[in-house]
């Protein structure tokens, strides 16, 4: 399909924040975006219109009880049919920062065998209570989550974590197997990374939250689904890069560019 | 008492009879009813009512104290002082209010008029600047007391329709060393409130979205009993969609949450002093924060605001309802008709006049023409957000106020704002301060490093971090610097979408230099606030002004405030910089004694082109290093002094003319591409900016310190650490330094060194070593104190 003709949908909830910056990243690179209320989707129930979800940043319902869990449980018995048919269906679901921790709640993540019925990972407190700063993270993928196809196999992301609750844990008595089948089944999308490149190692603040393995983000194991703590989103512009200053002017765009343009090309071709 | 009277209706409601009411039954009624209003005022609503030839109720009186609080009413700024240099008739409207007519600046669009002042961006679209002071609440309450404080500030921008885009917090606070065995009852340990503080404002602007991008955070012994907390809002606003235009038959709706006990009587608090029992009694004074309510209420009046369906707005803050409703009907010269029985609540059986007044947060007040209300209420609806048509606009001038079919409460409103004006005297003058001699060092390194690790000049990454300083995707400069984290002089946002345009925001405190002399303060922040606008390449400056001061009834500490009202005026008038708006908490007494004397200068400056702004560490190996200004032997109330327990006497100076010139000049070389990065000299002067720009930007530099322009030979430790105003630190690219002083050939200047790959800081004097520090053990020494891991 034409660029032009992808719509992408970003649904808010009271709470949400960076919604704005991720239709701005959207609208640039040729798609239409809707912006919409998550009462309004309840009611009209019309995702199969769309080609793209993002769930965005924020603390939806003010993360009380559980980051992201009232918006997921109230997403699951309002339209729960609607959006696994979405994702059955191949097209992209996204969920960054606060969206992550909604897909996560939902089931759709890590989604071992589809979705599931109760959340099978958990993005708990960070280690270092809320942090807002700059964090490396370094591509992963093999090739499963193909809306990441337009990277080069480990490509570096600077861009900003803002969150309390993002260190990505597993059940601590399977806590190797699910890992070892994170690799196996080509899941594993995003780790973080010291400035020369290499794995964190649960090192602070290269690892902003104590993240299992630096373990930022992940897919399902049918590559549809993606989510992340760090905002990309956010570093969309070179004037947002933390360090553009050393150029006289900055460059067009940041390191968030590419990300976006990965999603954007993989729908462009492939529906 | 028998002049108080239950009334027959079947809801709380009392009538007071203040007929020929003598002074000891007037204060016995104030003590009774729970009012802070003074005998002379008393007296003026005693004599109101003797006119009106009837009883008040307990509802009116309440709302004659809420108005005439110091809070709401700024009657210490709106009064008359006696000074031995004349008469002053009111220190707003004397010496900063003047400046707009005295400089008649076309860009400002709205000043002293509204919830917050706005002045021109574009053509089309005008930034609305706001800063507010919640001390008192924090001082009870940390976390709850900073979060309603950025809370109320952010209202206040959606008080005059704009879009909240960015957020400023500056704090202060005792030493977190402090002595617990030497704190007084009643008075909370400076750590419990420093970690209270900055998670209730981080807490609250993060859950709402909004980044917080400026601030500062400063440490002095008089703020134990007096914790200070300043909460700012920028916001934009498309000019036509600033609506003020309410007419008769308006409908008043009320939106957000729920009306509770909490922020009973909070500006009657705000308005008095701290004592041990302030807890205890003053507790139900502090409001509750709902960030996500107010999250909601934002993208209804976004809404609102677009389609223009309003005739006007106002934040429900200080006071609640009865200043909300009672201003917004006098300013249009109408009366209103409100019915306080529709009010959804948080708590059963509140009587009307603690619905009237309460300051339960999140809630806006819209005045909607009639044609407009079901548009305006579906939009709230939408966004899930309550509503109440709580009534109607009229001519009569008057408020009236029902409850379940029953009058409760006529006011005429045009009493209710005229209150007396308040005559004070003062003959203080500053304290003549005596200079220390303090011995001279045999190693300046271990200085610079003490220095760099005072806690007033230390990294504040763990505050700054607690805070999102980037949501939304428009801050270019922010206030940590690069993957070190330096320390920005302001941010630089751009708000608008297409447009390279951008603006700057940035602070100046210093209330060390107001304990020497309040008027050099005033000067001192106002040209840093000004200053550290300069080094991002920001202009036009509005300022802000929030004064926190103690009880102005003493005579010392009102004499000190028309001081500081004067160091205003004069200082503003020359830099054409006219104050837009501002915000003033009095009363700031603890059993520890009177708050140090704070002013705090906020700049809004524009920044023509964000793709030029600049930052402030070093980018180039072989890039020559200059120093703009004259370093003065000015160290008092520095924190060099202050390293050896010294005041001083020699406050900062300012030549006010001279220091506008040469920033004048390096914006033109700016403009130019002449500047590489620029850094302002402030908190232990010159050495410690250097430092910073060094180990912010992993290069090393080599300087001579003996190249300093002075007013006079000086220490070396003087020069290194004077506090002197005016003076910044510029990289010139080595290939353009003869344009650089072409451009700034009218000014003081020197070239004083060259950035140099070795990392480190080597300062020489004469081909003499001073000193030589390597950039791990500077920064580890300016991180270590507000160290951030746990």
């Amino acid at each position: 399909m034409n660029k032009e003709d992808i719509r992408v949908l970003i649904l808010r909830a009271p709470g949400t924040n960076c919604d704005l910056e991720a239709v701005r990243s959207f609208r640039e690179l040729g798609p239409q975006v809707d912006l919409i209320h998550t009462q309004k989707m309840f009611k009209d129930k019309n995702l199969e219109d769309y080609d793209v979800l993002l769930f965005p940043g924020g603390f939806s319902y003010g993360d009380y009880v559980r980051s992201g869990a009232i918006w997921a449980k109230e997403c699951e018995y309002r339209i729960g049919k609607e959006l696994s048919e979405f994702v059955d269906e191949g097209k992209p679901l996204i969920g960054i920062c606060n969206g992550f921790q909604q897909l996560v709640e939902m089931g759709f993540l890590p989604g071992w065998k589809g979705k599931s019925l109760y959340p099978e990972a958990a993005l708990g407190n960070s280690t270092h209570g809320y942090q807002n700063r700059w964090i490396r993270m370094r591509y992963e993928g093999k090739g499963n989550c193909d809306m990441m196809g337009g990277l080069e196999e480990g490509f570096i992301l600077q861009c900003p974590v803002a969150h309390g609750e993002g260190r990505f844990i597993l059940p601590p008595d399977q806590r190797e197997e699910l890992l070892q089948r994170l690799y196996d089944l080509d899941m594993m999308v995003w780790r973080y990374v010291r400035e020369d490149g290499s794995y964190a190692e649960n090192d602070w603040p290269e690892n902003p939250n104590g993240a299992y393995h630096d373990v930022a983000g992940i897919c399902n194991p049918e590559g549809n689904v993606l989510g992340l703590m760090p905002h990309p989103e956010r570093a969309f512009y070179g004037y947002l890069m933390p360090e553009w200053t050393k150029q006289s002017t900055p460059p067009e765009h940041g390191d968030g560019y590419p990300f976006f343009k990965s999603i954007v090309d993989y729908v462009e071709k492939n529906f | 008492m028998t002049r108080i009277q239950r009334s027959d209706f079947s809801f709380e409601h009392h009538t007071v009879d203040l007929l020929n009411a003598g002074d000891e039954e007037l204060k016995e009624i104030a003590e009774t009813l729970g009012l802070g209003l003074s005998l002379e005022e008393l007296r003026y609503i005693r004599d109101h009512y003797l006119i009106q030839e009837r009883k008040a109720t307990d509802i009116e009186l309440q709302t004659f104290d809420q108005t005439m609080s110091e809070h709401c009413s700024h009657k210490t700024f709106a009064g008359i002082i006696k000074t031995p240099e004349g008469t002053v008739n009111g220190l707003l409207k004397t010496y900063l209010m003047s400046l707009i007519d005295e400089l008649e600046p076309e860009w400002c669009f709205s000043v002293f008029k509204d919830n917050a002042g706005i002045v021109d961006f574009t053509e089309d679209v005008g930034i609305a600047i706001k800063v507010e002071t919640h001390n008192h609440p924090s001082a009870i309450e940390p976390f709850g007391g900073a979060a309603t404080g950025l809370g109320g500030v952010i209202r206040d921008i959606m008080g005059v329709w704009a879009n909240p885009i960015a957020n400023t917090d500056v704090l202060c606070f005792g030493p977190l060393d402090y002595d617990y065995e030497k704190l007084p009852e009643g008075v909370k340990h400076p750590r419990y409130l420093f970690s209270g503080v900055v998670d209730g404002i981080g807490s609250y602007g993060n859950s709402i979205g909004i980044p917080t991008v400026n601030g500062a955070t400063v440490f002095d012994e008089d703020y134990i009993g007096n914790v200070v907390v300043y909460a700012g809002c920028i916001g934009t606003i498309p000019k036509d969609q600033y609506i003020r235009n309410i007419k008769a038959g308006d409908l008043m709706v009320l939106a957000g949450g729920k009306t509770g006990l909490d922020g009973i009587h909070g500006v009657t608090f705000a308005s008095a002093e701290l004592t041990e029992k302030s807890e205890e009694v003053s507790r139900p004074a502090v409001q509750i924060a709902n960030p996500i309510e107010e999250e909601k209420i934002k993208r209804a009046i976004k809404q609102v605001s677009d389609l223009k369906l309003g005739s006007g707005i106002t934040d429900i803050g200080g006071g609640g309802l009865s200043c909300g409703v009672c201003e917004t009907a006098e300013t249009y010269g109408l009366g209103v008709e409100a019915y306080l029985d529709r009010i959804p609540l948080k708590a059963e059986d509140m009587a009307p006049w603690e619905i009237w007044i309460s300051e339960s947060q999140e809630r806006m007040l819209l005045a909607v023409p009639p044609e407009n209300l079901s548009k305006v209420l579906k939009i709230f609806e939408d966004e899930q957000v309550e509503t109440t048509v709580l009534g109607e606009y009229n001519e009569s001038g008057i408020a009236t106020l029902y409850f379940h079919g029953e009058i409760i409460g006529k006011l005429v409103l045009q009493d209710l704002f005229n209150p007396p004006k308040l005559n004070r005297e003062t003959n203080w003058s500053p304290p003549k301060l005596e200079e220390p001699v303090i011995p001279e060092l045999e190693d300046l390194g271990e200085a610079l490093l003490q220095l760099l690790s005072a806690y007033n000049i230390a990294s504040k990454e763990k505050v700054v971090r607690r805070y999102d300083q980037e949501v939304k995707g428009q801050t270019v400069i922010k206030p940590l610097q690069g993957w070190k984290a330096g320390p920005s002089d302001a941010s630089v946002l751009k708000p608008l979408e297409g447009e390279w345009k951008g603006i700057s925001v940035a602070s100046g405190i210093n209330p060390r230099y107001g304990k020497i002399d309040p008027y050099w303060m005033a000067a001192s922040v106002i040209d840093e606030a000004v200053r550290n606008s300069v080094c991002v390449g920001g202009r036009r400056w509005a300022l802000l002004d929030n004064f926190t001061w103690g009880n102005p009834e003493y005579e010392d500490r009102l004499g000190g405030l028309v001081y500081a009202c004067r160091g205003c005026y004069d200082t503003a008038k020359v830099y054409g910089t006219p104050f837009v708006s501002g915000k003033d908490s009095l009363y700031n007494e603890s059993p520890m004694g009177p708050v140090a004397p704070t002013l705090l200068i906020t700049s809004l400056g524009i920044v023509p082109d964000i793709r030029k702004a600049i930052s402030m560490e070093l980018k180039e190996t072989g890039n020559a290093l200059y120093v703009i200004g004259v370093t003065k032997p000015e160290l008092g109330g520095s924190e060099y002094y202050k390293l050896h327990d010294e005041l001083g006497a020699s406050v900062p100076k300012l030549d006010a003319e001279r220091n506008i010139t040469a920033y004048r000049r390096v914006l033109d070389a700016m403009d130019w591409g002449l500047v590489r990065a620029c850094h302002d000299c402030s908190e232990g002067g010159l050495a410690v900016a250097v430092a910073e720009m060094a180990f912010t930007g992993d290069l090393g530099v080599d300087l001579d310190i003996g190249k300093v322009p002075v007013s006079e030979n000086m220490r070396e430790d003087y020069v290194l650490f004077s506090e002197s105003n005016g003076r910044l630190i510029i990289e010139v690219p080595a290939e353009l330094t003869s344009n650089f002083e072409a451009v700034m050939s009218d000014t003081p200047m020197a070239c004083i060194g060259a950035v140099k790959k070795d990392r480190a800081v080597t300062m020489t004097k004469d081909g003499e070593p001073v000193m030589e520090l390597d950039l791990d053990t500077l920064i580890s020494a300016w991180k270590k104190p507000l160290e951030e891991r746990r």
